[in-house]
């Protein structure tokens, strides 16, 4: 016996030929990953929140997008009007990025998540950068954050960008509220889940639309003459007996009250 | 293809991207696979580089991307992550592997294949298992040429070394294929 099926002949061009026969197809996954990676296309999967089932897509260059849908295909058919590109989805999120966005919706707002910002304007990314720096658990209004971009003036533009957040609750566009105290409106599912959000963090939604309805949007403390927002960590510290309310800035600083260099109240906001 | 893609790359790379992809995995794959002997180490190390093939097309004006030689990049990025892959796997299995390559002889190839495949896996299974037994310089040059396809000035291009010494490592590549199979055949009609 001198052939064997693996041994065809041995002439160079045969031996050139055999090595054709080695060129192969790529996988089929190949393709459709290589697009996520770059972020010409995405995946998505289903992530349990505080407020339900959300839908979470991401690519190469970061969560680009975090909704409510009732089901996939109504999540894909969003994604598709507002982003235009291919979606497919996944079984679950990788282990880190999960990781990291259970630790983000738990407080943690040194841990680093990407974000797919393509597109958003340079005022937009301020106003998401400011807002993550909102602790959990504590609200500043539309015009606190206006103030601290340097741009004082454009109240109802910070509202806007909030609302045009693509990745709700990893930037908490929840903790900014109406500048007259009110909870006010939400991209992702309405002004219930903003305050069912709240709740979860600690904040209490009721105790704010009570100081809204009372005119109140600041705390002070009689002992240290400082004004807080009202769920800044230091005003919740100040006891009854020494916390005073204010409903405007020029009014605490009439009492001989400075602004908290921590939650910095600013005039505007009031 | 190529030459159709480059103004499509430097008008509107995210428009074109996903025709560079498509028109190239096949031979980027092929070229990783043979060369790494490793379906899943193939298909990440491709992946990487039509990432790292996106990046940098997204930072080159319109001009470098019209003047590039796009199979031979494509192929030398590839190539690169393969080395780099293979030089790592390798650290690891080092204490394995004693003495040289001879020069003269390939080692036989391992004999559990299974029988029940058919006839024409088990011969694709056989000459890649031979390529991957090349040493590194012959193997890159034996698969750029033959599974890849590449022009010897491509090829040239891609290995940094002048066209007469590509020429004679795909030749000297070639020569250690035939002989291990030779020696395989007269192994089998002793046997």
């Amino acid at each position: 016996m001198n052939t064997s099926t693996s041994g065809p002949g041995t002439g160079l061009s045969q031996v050139e030929d055999s090595l054709r026969e080695l060129r192969t197809s790529a996988p089929p996954t190949l393709l459709p990953a290589t697009l996520a990676a770059v972020g010409l296309a995405d995946v998505y999967a289903a992530l349990p929140s505080a407020i339900g089932q959300v839908w979470v897509a991401w690519n190469g260059r970061g969560v680009s997008a975090l909704m409510t849908a009732p089901d996939a295909a109504a999540f894909e058919a969003a994604f598709r009007r507002a982003f235009d590109r291919p979606i497919r989805r996944v079984e679950a999120l990788p282990p880190s990025l999960a990781r990291a966005i259970a630790r983000r919706l738990a407080g943690d707002r040194r841990v680093r998540i990407d974000v797919d910002l393509r597109g958003r304007t340079e005022f937009e990314q301020a106003v998401w950068r400011k807002a993550l720096e909102i602790p959990r658990g504590e609200v500043r209004p539309y015009g606190w954050i206006a103030c601290e971009i340097g741009h004082p003036a454009a109240v109802r533009a910070v509202g806007t960008a909030l609302g045009h957040n693509p990745v709700p609750l990893l930037i908490p566009c929840h903790r900014v509220v109406r500048s007259d105290g009110h909870i006010g409106q939400y991209s992702l599912g309405g002004a219930e889940n903003k305050r069912a959000l709240l709740a979860w963090e600690g904040a209490d939604p009721d105790e704010l639309e009570r100081l809204a309805r009372a005119g109140i949007r600041y705390f002070g403390s009689d002992t240290t003459r400082i004004v807080c927002h009202p769920t800044c960590h230091h005003a919740r510290r100040v006891t009854d007996r020494h916390r005073m309310t204010f409903r405007s800035m020029d009014e605490a600083a009439r009492s001989g009250y400075r602004p908290c260099k921590v939650c910095r109240p600013v005039a505007h906001a009031a | 293809m190529d030459e159709d893609l480059r103004p499509g790359l430097a008008a509107d790379l995210d428009g074109t991207f996903e025709a560079l992809v498509g028109a190239h995995q096949d031979r980027l794959f092929s070229l990783a696979l043979r060369f790494l002997g490793d379906a899943a180490d193939a298909e990440e190390v491709v992946q990487d580089g039509f990432v790292r093939v996106y990046r940098a097309l997204r930072g080159y004006e319109a001009k470098r991307i019209q003047d590039l030689e796009v199979r031979p990049w494509l192929s030398s990025i590839v190539l690169n992550l393969c080395r780099t892959r293979y030089r790592r796997r390798t650290r690891t299995l080092m204490a394995v592997v004693s003495g040289g390559f001879d020069d003269q002889r390939l080692p036989a190839p391992a004999a559990d294949t299974p029988h029940e495949r058919s006839a024409n896996r088990e011969a694709t299974e056989h000459w890649a298992d031979l390529v991957g037994r090349l040493p590194v310089l012959y193997r890159a040059a034996v698969v750029l040429r033959h599974v890849d396809g590449l022009s010897y000035q491509e090829m040239s291009h891609v290995l940094g070394r002048p066209e007469g010494t590509v020429k004679a490592q795909v030749h000297r590549g070639l020569a250690l294929l035939r002989a291990a199979v030779e020696a395989d055949q007269r192994q089998e009609s002793i046997a």
